[in-house]
């Protein structure tokens, strides 16, 4: 009985110990804290570069790159998010009617707090709402014509710095910690947190693959990866990784997944927009 | 119909650098789908390039090449302005050809 | 007569008895071993820490009972359950643990 009533009382402890760092994080210091540890630990590599993943970690990969950066294969994937947004729906509205500046060069605002629903509207997200407000049946988040939408609109954007907005706002705070809590969270039967590969192994292999740097990470989305030979969303790249560390995925642009692309963004504030992304 | 060919050609003294990036499933036959049956081969034979009504490059592929293929090579005997055309058939008699200029 | 009918009786009764514990035993424990398995998944599930192995050896399990292979089954469902309750305790630790990584 006594040995419960100590287990308890520890966990309570525990628990408001957990609760009282909770209260006391500020993010913009974090953000600061955040950089400043990949900047430390690669000194060589330049600010903006980081937004480059794995190629401003390897040169031998960089110059791979540079190559393929010359005749992009996602080009044809911008042609057609191109011809998409400016397709009209059936009511005759487009794209450009939901989004400011007709939604040419935003990419760097998202994803953003809306505090009408309480929640972190990313732009895959955006552009579903979008449509469903034109009477158009929503895209698959993890489809073919989502990534192709987005590579357009990352790519009039390329060159702009994220800009992303945490409001005075106790629930967009909770969605910033949310998401912090889900990036540094082990999981999966591998037991692999997104920090045990984008913090602690950031620049080395894992198999043939050079790991990105979480700094900046989001800048590069969405990316064609030669691995898909396709373009991929956001939400592709969140579940494949769930399922590769074994962890039975969330459904696409679930709340938690929301929450990490805005913690990860806000993280990589000042940086630029440097998608669609070529990747291995 | 936007063409399923994009080509660069950079001419540089003697030697033209000629780049392409070609939209194509490349379908090897050997890949099966969601419901487990075979997605039948489709995917380009032969790629060719002539300019001055000679071929300067011919490329024979098969399945090992991937999805949306990339070519590079350099020939010599162009100038800038000239016309360099591209055109490719695939295993199921479809084609596509493109008249470039060299830059 | 009464006598021989009441054996005969007594004899089918046992033999009937003793068949439907043959064919009820297995089952009866592989459907125990699955619902503990299930219930620890569902758990898994509920609090989003359910690994894609846990999903396989279910299927696994449920996949031998069918084919009537039921120590192969019991066996995979005892496996699954275990994988289930590594996955809750997983969470469990991390929700304590995950502010140790964190960049400050």
């Amino acid at each position: 009985m006594l040995r419960e009533i100590l287990v308890l009382g520890a966990i309570a402890v525990g628990a408001a110990q957990t609760a009282l760092a909770a209260d006391t994080v500020d993010p913009a210091v974090e953000a600061k804290a955040f950089r400043a540890y990949f900047t430390d630990r690669f000194p060589k590599v330049t600010l903006d570069d980081f937004v480059n993943g794995p190629y401003s970690m390897d040169e031998g990969l960089r110059k791979q790159w540079k190559e393929i950066e010359e005749f992009p294969p996602y080009e044809f994937a911008v042609d057609k998010g191109k011809e998409m947004f400016a397709t009209p729906f059936a009511n005759g509205k487009t794209y450009g009617d939901c989004f400011s500046e007709r939604g040419v060069g935003i990419r760097q605002n998202y994803p953003y707090f809306d505090p009408k629903s309480g929640q972190v509207i990313t732009l895959d997200v955006a552009l579903n709402q979008c449509r469903e407000a034109n009477g158009e049946k929503p895209l698959s988040f993890t489809g073919d014509d989502m990534a192709a939408l987005t590579a357009y609109m990352a790519y009039t954007s390329r060159g702009k710095r994220f800009d992303i907005k945490l409001p005075d706002d106790p629930r967009a705070r909770a969605a910033y910690q949310k998401g912090e809590e889900y990036f540094y969270t082990r999981r999966g039967q591998l037991n692999f947190s997104c920090a045990s590969c984008h913090v602690q192994s950031a620049g080395n292999h894992i198999r043939t693959e050079v790991l990105a740097p979480a700094l900046g990470i989001m800048a590069a989305m969405p990316i064609y990866r030669s691995e898909w030979g396709s373009m991929g969303t956001v939400s592709r790249r969140l579940t494949t990784c769930n399922s590769q560390v074994r962890a039975v995925p969330l459904a696409p642009e679930d709340e938690l997944y929301r929450d990490v692309e805005y913690f990860l963004s806000y993280m990589g504030n000042g940086l630029p927009v440097s998608g669609p992304g070529a990747r291995p | 119909m936007a063409s399923t060919i994009r080509v660069r050609a950079i001419a540089n003294g003697d030697t033209t650098e000629v780049q392409s990036l070609i939209q194509h499933p490349m379908d090897s036959g050997f890949i099966k789908d969601s419901k487990g049956e075979l997605i039948p081969a489709h995917h380009i034979e032969v790629v060719q390039f002539e300019h001055g009504g000679k071929t300067v490059f011919t490329a024979l592929w098969g399945p090992a090449v991937a999805k949306d293929p990339y070519l590079k090579f350099s020939f010599k005997g162009a100038s800038k302005g000239d016309e360099l055309k591209v055109s490719w058939v695939d295993n199921k008699g479809q084609s596509d050809s493109l008249v470039a200029k060299v830059q | 007569m009464r006598v021989r009918t009441l054996i005969n009786s007594l004899a089918a009764v046992a033999v009937a008895g003793l068949a439907t514990a043959a064919v009820a035993g297995p089952a009866d424990d592989f459907n125990a071993a699955y619902a503990e398995a299930e219930a620890a998944s569902k758990q898994a599930v509920a609090m989003k820490t359910q690994w894609t192995t846990t999903v396989a050896e279910l299927a696994a399990a449920k996949k031998a009972a069918d084919a009537g292979k039921y120590d192969e089954a019991i066996a995979l469902a005892q496996k699954a359950e275990a994988l289930a309750n590594a996955s809750i305790a997983q969470a469990k630790e991390q929700q304590a643990d995950w502010r140790q990584g964190v960049i400050r």
